[in-house]
């Protein structure tokens, strides 16, 4: 667009710096039937851009399946929320803070983490546990270790002060994230069924509420910096990044959980991304009402901030509620008892339009149906890539005597070793419900003072969807179930957090869309609906975008603790199985790219009737106590999930395997594949089963000794696979 | 038994030690917030883990000026046992209840996993149903130092109630997690009523979290 067929009297270079294009501010001209004032201007940024409006992706996720037995809230309110039985509800989300973080690691992750526990608390429910999912580049990259350090270290300042437990998550390292790291933190919250609460403001009149923290100047503008490319001057952005004061939270939390119990409150939104805006739009939509705001009336930490700053502010801390008016002092009290500010700062009114006044003076008045059902919607154009091809692996060039020092050197790689550096920096035992620690398949919390559990698992394998987005969609769904399977619970729903590049490329159109195709054939053929979400693109740098990255938290329900299963070898002279059949499919393998350094061929594709047939034979043999130990199948292949079950029991294994193409066999990726653990006693009764449900099931070894054996040719101690599994972390950070 | 769980803003660890002593107790401890001014009729006060003012300033330093804090020290110059955990801990020296300090850990990370303790008094009503217990720490600022008089003070005064060792007991340079001097992991003051350590053991209370050797430090008190 040229300056010269600029009509507005608007400066052309304000509204882009807004963000906005030309045609969206036409349309706010059309709907307003006058040019906004820079107030206004600031609030239709903050809602249109990509992190808020979902303008890109809000057509490709309506084809995701998010209802369910189970499912009491899908997505669209500030979390998911699924029953799990004893009128008590599970409530979830994951987000993403991939910008902030890459510009200041500390902070953008610790808000990271305190935003999406206010997306829980919001709903009534106390926070039980938190995950992540994280992605660096490559280990070389100089950025890399500072990154790493920062995040680590802001999740655990964050999570620790307020005493969540953060009881899992995932982390890989990839040279396609050098120039935008992923920091996806995920909640879950337990509350009661019949005590949710929700975002629709209602009854003309009513109080409207400021909680929390006092209004900064920090982080204006940050989820219009977070639907933007980076570039080389990224750090210049800094100060649109919020910083987190995970006290304040606390007192939040607990202040918010007491007035909850009071029956006070009507509607509840947290201040996230766009602060005072989202919150007061997305309150006054939902509830089909209209707000008037008295901006004068906002606990400001600053002096002199104008209207357009405090409706912009990404302070943290903060919620807004519409009251009972009856209960406003009892309100009062409880935030004053907090020492939190708790401040009427306007009224629910009939008019349907958002009034901002300050001074006694109006600042904006927009009507929010513009604001939006208005707010752009895009069918971007998409291209579908090719899946990547089957390339010939030649049996001859392997030879069986590296089978060996290939595991070590796979086990020690950052990929695939031990996170325990990482996870000992999180409390992942406060509040005493912590059941199956991180380095498990799923984490397992109890659910306080109760017999039942939920476990949860975050997961993702961008190769995969990168080279074939359909099944990388699917596979993401799927290794969340069988890990969830895998701990001995029945995977309910699924929250993800979409991460991709700039949508107004075709090719990563293209990518999004396949991928939801692929997540949505699982969700629907396994019953695992998605009940809440985020999407966030535009993570490229300089034009180089991310691989795909739809990061799947995945929740199920252990219904008795005392079926929960992890993966750690329990008995010598047990018999260790395989289910599901194993071509040896080392094309895109962590094999090729560890060892040979190959991201190359076809991806592991998944039957999702074999799938779903051999997780719920696993489950049926959890449920009868036949099984002591269980471990999916995930990258590396069955080896390396062997060698993580005998480092978690400190005990060895003797494995016979009769295959010519050995490395195949063990290191190959088939899908829909597990390793159970059987006493003697019980071997007949898992083969009977087995036969049962028709599935594969081949006896791969005993357990017993200190080393882990091949065939009685190669063999390892399982003192050195957990020396070499432990060391990189350490060693990496501590240079 | 009547046991008092004081709770600061930002205290964490106040429900968990408070089902810990119901469980081994069967009866119910009172929480007591910070501003409130007395603890009478108690028989043990607990000050829990947690990040009480968020740890800002220095850690306990702004929980242990709380108005509670004088009945505390009060009743714990009466004879009342007093535990503090984990910032309970650091609170209590705070208020110069117990000696030393706590400073970063030396990793300068924080870390949580579960550690090897031993009991080195043996006698006192924390520690004597103690031996060689297992428990989980999770803190930022528990290396414990104190000045060679206090250390040799509560050394010589058998104040110290555990330290760190292996899992065979052996008090080793392996086995400090935090660089805590002579691996101190609690002690006890003067009069051996007040007991502060790192560790947690309402987190090791009962064997579906792994581990339950944290309760013969409460049953020792309930004994």
């Amino acid at each position: 667009m040229s300056i010269s067929n600029w009509k507005y009297n608007t400066e052309q270079s304000l509204v882009e710096n807004h963000g906005l294009k030309h045609d969206e501010f036409e349309s706010i001209v059309e709907g307003l039937g006058r040019e906004p004032n820079l107030t206004e201007l600031g609030i239709f940024s903050a809602m249109w851009n990509e992190h808020c409006s979902y303008k890109s992706s809000k057509y490709w996720l309506k084809k995701l399946p998010t209802s369910g037995d189970r499912v009491v809230q899908g997505p669209g309110e500030n979390a998911g929320v699924i029953d799990i039985d004893d009128g008590d509800v599970a409530v979830f989300k994951m987000e993403s803070h991939n910008h902030p973080s890459f510009i200041e690691p500390y902070q953008g992750a610790a808000t990271g983490v305190g935003g999406i526990l206010r997306d829980v608390f919001t709903m009534g429910a106390r926070p039980v546990a938190n995950l992540n999912a994280l992605r660096f580049g490559e280990i070389d990259h100089p950025k890399t270790k500072h990154l790493l350090s920062g995040v680590v270290e802001g999740i655990g300042g964050y999570g620790n002060c307020i005493g969540i437990p953060t009881v899992g998550g995932e982390v890989n390292f990839h040279p396609s994230y050098n120039g935008n790291i992923l920091v996806n933190a995920m909640t879950v919250g337990i509350a009661k069924k019949d005590k949710i609460f929700y975002s629709a403001a209602a009854g003309i009149g009513n109080p409207v509420v400021y909680v929390g923290s006092k209004t900064g100047r920090d982080g204006i503008h940050g989820a219009t910096m977070a639907s933007a490319e980076f570039d080389d001057d990224s750090e210049d952005k800094k100060p649109t990044v919020q910083v987190g004061d995970p006290f304040t939270e606390k007192l939040l939390l607990e202040a918010c959980l007491e007035l909850m119990k009071q029956e006070a409150i009507i509607a509840i939104q947290d201040m996230g991304a766009a602060g005072l805006t989202s919150s007061s739009i997305e309150m006054a939509s939902k509830g089909n009402v209209g707000l008037e705001i008295d901006l004068t009336k906002v606990p400001m930490r600053a002096q002199n901030m104008t209207a357009y700053e405090l409706m912009l502010s990404e302070s943290q801390e903060r919620m807004l509620m519409v009251i009972d008016p009856t209960k406003e002092s009892l309100a009062r009290n409880i935030f004053r008892k907090w020492d939190l500010e708790f401040e009427v700062i306007g009224k629910v009114t009939d008019t349907k339009n958002l009034v901002l006044n300050m001074n006694g003076k109006e600042e904006a008045c927009i009507p929010i149906n513009i604001l939006v059902e208005d707010a752009p919607e895009y069918q971007r154009d998409y291209v579908i890539r090719e899946p990547s091809k089957r390339i010939k692996i030649i049996q001859d060039q392997f030879d069986q005597k590296t089978i060996i020092p290939d595991l070590i050197e796979m086990i020690s790689h950052p990929n695939l070793c031990s996170r325990k550096w990482i996870w000992e920096q999180y409390d992942h035992m406060v509040m005493a419900d912590t059941i199956v620690r991180p380095g498990s398949d799923a984490a397992v919390v109890r659910v306080h003072g109760t017999n039942k559990g939920i476990a949860i698992s975050t997961d993702c394998s961008p190769i995969y969807c990168k080279h074939n987005s359909f099944e990388g969609g699917k596979h993401a769904i799927v290794e969340t179930w069988r890990n969830i399977i895998a701990s001995g619970a029945l995977p309910i729903a699924v929250t993800d957090c979409m991460n991709f590049g700039n949508p107004e490329k075709p090719e990563i159109m293209g990518e999004f869309v396949e991928c939801i195709r692929g997540m949505a054939e699982s969700c629907s053929y396994l019953n695992y609906p998605v009940i809440s979400g985020n999407v966030s693109l535009y993570n490229e740098t300089n034009g180089v975008g991310i691989y795909p990255t739809p990061a799947i938290g995945g929740v199920g329900l252990i219904k008795d603790l005392s079926k929960t299963m992890t993966i750690g070898l329990k008995n010598e002279g047990n018999i260790i199985c395989v289910i599901g059949e194993t071509s040896g499919h080392l094309n895109m393998s962590q094999y090729l790219s560890i060892i040979k350094n190959k991201e190359e061929g076809c991806v592991p594709e998944i039957n999702l009737k074999i799938e779903k047939k051999n997780g719920m034979f696993v489950l049926d043999c959890i449920e009868g106590h036949l099984t002591v130990s269980v471990h999916d199948i995930g990258e590396g292949g069955l080896l390396i999930a062997m060698s993580e079950m005998c480092m978690a029991g400190n005990l060895g294994v003797q494995i016979e395997v009769k295959k010519e193409f050995l490395h195949a066999y063990l290191f190959g990726e088939d899908q829909g594949r597990y390793l159970i653990e059987v006493s003697e006693k019980n071997y007949e009764k898992v083969i009977a089963l087995a036969k049962d449900y028709s599935i594969y099931i081949e006896k791969l070894g005993v357990v017993g000794g200190t080393d882990l054996k091949i065939n009685h040719l190669n063999k390892v101690s399982i003192a050195q696979l957990v020396e070499k599994n432990s060391e990189f972390f350490e060693k990496y950070t501590g240079e | 038994m009547k046991s008092k769980v004081i709770v600061f803003p930002g205290s964490n660890c106040d429900r968990d030690v408070a089902v810990a002593i119901k469980k081994i107790s069967g009866s119910e401890p009172q929480m007591v917030w910070h501003k409130e001014t007395s603890l009478s009729n108690s028989d043990l006060i607990i000050v829990p883990g947690g990040f009480s003012y968020g740890d800002y300033l220095r850690c306990g330093a702004i929980a242990s000026t709380s108005p509670i804090i004088n009945e505390v020290v009060k009743k714990a110059n009466e004879g009342v046992p007093v535990i503090g955990i984990c910032n309970g801990f650091q609170i209590l020296i705070e208020t110069s209840l117990l000696d030393g300090a706590l400073i970063r850990n030396n990793s300068l990370s924080f870390i949580c996993r579960d550690v090897y303790i031993k009991s080195e008094n043996q006698t006192s009503i924390f520690t004597k149903k103690t031996n060689i217990a297992k428990m989980p720490i999770a803190h930022n600022e528990g290396n414990y130092f104190a000045s060679d008089e206090t250390l040799k003070k509560i050394v010589g005064n058998d104040q110290v109630a555990f330290k760190y060792c292996n899992q065979e007991g052996e008090i080793t340079f392996q086995s400090n997690p935090n660089g805590s001097l002579e691996n101190i992991a609690g002690i006890l003051n003067d009069r051996k009523n007040v007991l502060g350590l790192m560790p947690h053991p309402e987190r090791a209370a009962e064997s579906a979290l792994g581990c339950d050797d944290g309760k013969y430090i409460f049953e020792s008190i309930l004994s």
